[in-house]
Parts: structure tokens; C-alpha cells; sequence
């Protein structure tokens, strides 16, 4: 059997990637979360329910994620939960605006963001732009979610 | 290398069948892909078109354009004739009784919603009921919800087996004497089966339901003949015929027609129009308002050449030995299971692969130059009726070759290493 190329797949499919996919990190469900989101693609049946809990400053303690799909979405959602822990809402907002904004990016960047840490390794997802919104889709479940949160705080007050 | 071997059988279609020279006509197959040579494998989602088709265009385009049925000069006169050549042509290939029973449409979608609009609107009253099945496409699914709901009519859904067949008797079991249409996919276009139409045509008019039959995958696969089939209407889409995109026909058994409101008003579906009152036109132009897509027909009508010339029943023949030694390949592989296994099926290859998502699949094939769908193929309740969100699928055409889906068994090998 010849060896998987790197050539055309261009590494896609590296190895954190699939470590992630095969062992996705923070699956769990918060039965007392502060926050939560459910994004849905119809088209390929990728789908993230995302879950955060947050502490009196208001720092993320604990992530669940349920997670369904293609390996990118799962890799982006295990990913991306192990960097937000000890985030504040502001923080994740501004991680998943510069994620957005590299996704979007020039793909022949070899290197887009160091700021952001292990996600950098999805980055290559940027060569295969049907694929851009399984990496999306967590991401906009977590900016739903930050903006239900702060308007159902809001309307607490 | 990975031994296959699917059997040949000896005396087949395939040794008559010369896909080296069939290939050459279509000049898209004629590329790499990602540094491999192009296996196209979406004849479902659209044909590719020979070179005698993209011809026909650039004929039409660089020598008699103008517009139809309108103008006294010779181009006009050339154009019109061009256009409804086309028309007999077509008309002689499902084997219509009449020119006036076929109208030119967008394509499946198009002629779908025109039936439900029109007919549909005329013929279908509060409490009626309209029986599709599990396996429809969205477009012979939505138009017929949106009518019920402006109607207060009741969908009902003819249930299939795990197979992919249309259970007969439950489908015979929802006639009765509400029904008043019958709106049924000839074949899946996610799982390649072919339903018994003449038999359902039957047991619907033996309740006095008229029957459409969405033909979208069928016309380039299998002899479609209207008249044998009695079916009342009968839609499909010139683009999955070899065509061009933005042309499929509407046949329409001429009295239901006749009897049929206009869908769209405008130029050429009228006789005369006052500010008070307006005379159609009469079949088929009553149907078709507006500048047609002529240059769109006129392509149609050479794929219908092209069809002819190679002979549908030798096409169906080939396809259906593509699609058996496909099968055997891909049964060989433990990992993929097939999702639609009908006893009388056409060359669709539905699969879904342990743990693997169907993106992944095609991401992967891609890479190998392998062009296939994948997603839930316009037919979600069928996808929720499997319990799966997606398929990945391999269609073919008589372009294809054992070679293509050679390539196509040695890519899933490749996906499983990936993911090993
Ligand atoms: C079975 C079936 N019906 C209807 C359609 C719709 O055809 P079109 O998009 O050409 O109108 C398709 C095409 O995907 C189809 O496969």
C-alpha cells in the first residue's frame, strides 16, 4: 500500500487533528450550565451543543461539549474547548473573532496566528474551502451562546 | 495493491460498448484532477456533456439566434424551427403521443411546482389527500406541501423496506377515495431504486388517481416510454440527461392539460389580450411564457441524439454491469455498508463508512482526483428513515469504466488508512 501523500491532502488530516477526532477532549453534558448553544448544518448533519460553566469572576470553569459529524467539526469543538478554560467571555470572543479572521485568511500564510496556540493546527482546513464551516460551526455556537447569555442577563437586571 | 475481483462476465455489453471513443466525445473528462486523472462519479447531482451538445450552442448561438414564434424574418423562422425540432425529438424519445404534450420547463423542480400550481390548485380541495413515498427529492417533496397547506389537503407517505423498495401493498393501501393525485419518484436519486411504475400507475387509476412521475434520474438510464406507462404526467431535467442546465420537459397527458389554469402569464402562453379579457394560447404555449430557453432546448434535443445514437438500451445494459461489479467491490470492503440494495436498481452507489463521516470520504476521493456526492442528497426524510444525517455517492454514466470504480474501491482503502 502506498503511503497516505501529503500531496493534494496537504495534511489535512495530521495528527492532531485525528488525535482530537478519536479522543475529542471535555465530552460531557453540564447538567448546571451558565451557558449553552446548538448549532445545526442540515447539509451534512455536523451538530455541537455547547456548554460552559462560569465562576463569580466570571471566568470559564467547565466546558461540555456533544458533538456530531465530520472529524474537522469534532477536532475544532475537542480543540477549542481545551482553550477556554480560564477565559473570560470577552477573551472567547476575541479567540473565535482571530480564529474567523485566519480562517478567512490568505491560505498561503504559513503562519497565520501564533496566538493561536494547538487551534493553529487547523489552519490547514483553510486549503479545503468547502470544509471552512466544519471548522466554523463551534465558533458560532459559542458567540450564539455568549450573546443569548448576556441578553438573557440583561433582562434579569 | 489491494486483489479485487469482481467477476467478468463473458459476452457482455461491456466488450460492444467502446467507452474509449464514448469518452473522448465529452472533453471535461479529459483533465486531471489534483494531479490525477478525472473519475467522475456525481452523474446523479449532473451529466457531463458531449462535445456534440456544447456544439449544438455555439451553433445555435453563432447562427441563428432570435426569437421564437415572434418575427417574420428568416432567423426567427430558423430559431422556431430549431426549437420545436427539438421538441418532436424529445417528444419521439419518451415516446409521447403529441408535440403539444410536452412543455419546455427549467427542469424537475420547475415542472413539479407547474403541476402543483396549476393542477394542483384546480383539482385539490380541503380534506384531499396527495400520496408521495419516503424516497422522494425535496422538489417532489416541498411543492406539494405548500399546496396542502394553501389547500387544507393531507401529504401521505407510501412507505419503502430497508432496501430501498416501495412497499406495494402499503402504497395500494393509502388509495382511496380522497386521493387525488399520486406524485412518485421513478428512481431514487439516493439510493438508485427503481419503483414497479407501471404497477402503480395501474392501482392508482384503478381508484381514478392521475400519477406523476418524477423521471429526474430515470431518462438517461432506462427506456422511459409515457404512453406504455400511461402515466399522466412525467418530469425531468435536460442537465442529468447530458444537456444543458435550465431546460427539462413537463409531459402532460394533453386532456389534463387542456383542462389546466396557465401557471405563468406573459408573451407566448396568449392569443389576444384586451385590458378586459385575455385569450390563451393553445398547448403547449399556453404553458410557456416568456423568451424560452431556446439555445437550452435546442442542446436538449442534440443530447437526445447523442442518447439515441449510442441506443438507451445499451446504455441501461452497460450502466447496470458498472453497477453490479461496483457493488461486489465495495461489498469486499467490511467497513462501508450500502445504503439502498433494491433487486432493481440503477447505477447509484449509496454508502456510508464505520466512524467515518461522508465529508471526510469525499474530501478524501477528491484528493484522488475522485469526484463523488456526499450530504443527504435532497432527501432528508429518507437520510431521518435510515437513521443517518448523510451518504456518501458514487453515480454512474456510461462514461464511466470497472477502472473508475477500481480507482474509487482503492481511494476507500485509502480513506480507512487515514483513519486507521
Ligand atoms: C429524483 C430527483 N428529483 C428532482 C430533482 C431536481 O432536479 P432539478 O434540480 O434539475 O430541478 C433531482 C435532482 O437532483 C432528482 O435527483
Amino acid at each position: 500500500m502506498p503511503n497516505v501523500p501529503d500531496v493534494p491532502l496537504d495534511g489535512l488530516y495530521g495528527d492532531l487533528i485525528l488525535e482530537h477526532f478519536r479522543g475529542p477532549r471535555n465530552r460531557a453534558v453540564l447538567p448546571d450550565a451558565d451557558l449553552e448553544a446548538e448549532e445545526f448544518n442540515p447539509f451534512c448533519g455536523d451538530r455541537i451543543i455547547l456548554q460552559l460553566k462560569l465562576d463569580d469572576t466570571g471566568r470559564v470553569v467547565q466546558v461540555g461539549v456533544q458533538s456530531e459529524g465530520c472529524s474537522i467539526i469534532q477536532a475544532t469543538a475537542s480543540l477549542m474547548s481545551e482553550a477556554m478554560r480560564g477565559k473570560k467571555l470577552e477573551e472567547l470572543e476575541d479567540l473565535a473573532g482571530l480564529f474567523r479572521e485566519t480562517m478567512r485568511g490568505n491560505t498561503e500564510d504559513e503562519n497565520p496566528s501564533a496566538d493561536l496556540g494547538p487551534l493553529q493546527s487547523l489552519t490547514v482546513v483553510r486549503r479545503f474551502p468547502v470544509r471552512i464551516k466544519c471548522a466554523l460551526l463551534p465558533w458560532v455556537a459559542l458567540e450564539e451562546g455568549i450573546k443569548n447569555y448576556r441578553s438573557s442577563q440583561t433582562r434579569d437586571q | 495493491m489491494t486483489d479485487r475481483n469482481a467477476s467478468t462476465q463473458k459476452g457482455d455489453p461491456l466488450l460492444e460498448f467502446d467507452v474509449a471513443k464514448i469518452k473522448d466525445d465529452f472533453p471535461i473528462l479529459k483533465q486531471t484532477v489534483n494531479g490525477k486523472p478525472l473519475v467522475y462519479l456525481d452523474n446523479a447531482a449532473t451529466s457531463q456533456k458531449p462535445q456534440s451538445v456544447i456544439d449544438a450552442l455555439v451553433d445555435y448561438y453563432s447562427a441563428d439566434n432570435s426569437n421564437v414564434h415572434r418575427g417574420v424574418h428568416t432567423l426567427s423562422q430558423r430559431a422556431t424551427d430549431h426549437y420545436e425540432e427539438a421538441r418532436s425529438k424529445i417528444r419521439r424519445f419518451i415516446n409521447a403521443d403529441d408535440d403539444r404534450e410536452l412543455i419546455f420547463v427549467r427542469g424537475t423542480t420547475e415542472a413539479i411546482n407547474l403541476v402543483a400550481q396549476t393542477f394542483g390548485r384546480e383539482n385539490i380541495r380541503e380534506g384531499d389527500e396527495i400520496i408521495i413515498s419516503a424516497m422522494e427529492h425535496h422538489s417532489n417533496i416541498v411543492p406539494w406541501q405548500i399546496l396542502c397547506q394553501e389547500q387544507g389537503a393531507t401529504l401521505k407517505i407510501a412507505p419503502i423496506d430497508d432496501s430501498g423498495e416501495l412497499l406495494l401493498d402499503d402504497f395500494e393501501n393509502l388509495l382511496n377515495p380522497k386521493t387525488k393525485l399520486v406524485s412518485l419518484v421513478h428512481v431514487s436519486n439516493a439510493l438508485g431504486s427503481i419503483i414497479p411504475a407501471k404497477r402503480v400507475i395501474e392501482m392508482a387509476h384503478a381508484h381514478g388517481v392521475p400519477v406523476l412521475l418524477d423521471g429526474a434520474q430515470a431518462v438517461a438510464h432506462c427506456r422511459v416510454d409515457v404512453q406504455d406507462l400511461d402515466c399522466d404526467f412525467y418530469a425531468f431535467s435536460g442537465h442529468k440527461l447530458y444537456g444543458p442546465t435550465g431546460i427539462g420537459i413537463l409531459y402532460g397527458k394533453a386532456d389534463l392539460l387542456e383542462a389546466m389554469p396557465p401557471y405563468q402569464g406573459g408573451g407566448e402562453m396568449i392569443r389576444s389580450v384586451t385590458f378586459e379579457k385575455t385569450l390563451y394560447n393553445v398547448l403547449p404555449h399556453k404553458f410557456e411564457a416568456g423568451t424560452p430557453n431556446i439555445a437550452g432546448s435546442i442542446g436538449l434535443g442534440a443530447a437526445v441524439d447523442y442518447v439515441n445514437e449510442l441506443g438507451i438500451e445499451r446504455i441501461g445494459a452497460y450502466e447496470k454491469q458498472l453497477l453490479e461489479y461496483g457493488t461486489e467491490l465495495l461489498s469486499q470492503i467490511s467497513s462501508v455498508q450500502l445504503i439502498g440494495t433494491a433487486q432493481d436498481k440503477s447505477g447509484i452507489l449509496s454508502f456510508v463508512m464505520d466512524g467515518i463521516h461522508p465529508h471526510d470520504i469525499g474530501t478524501i476521493l477528491d484528493a484522488e482526483g475522485i469526484a463523488i456526492r456526499t450530504g443527504h442528497h435532497c432527501a432528508q426524510p429518507l437520510m431521518d428513515r435510515y437513521g443517518i444525517a448523510a451518504t456518501a455517492r458514487a453515480s454512474l454514466a456510461f462514461y464511466n469504466t470497472r477502472e473508475d470504480l477500481d480507482a474509487l474501491a482503492e481511494a476507500i482503502d485509502r480513506v480507512i488508512e487515514v483513519f486507521s
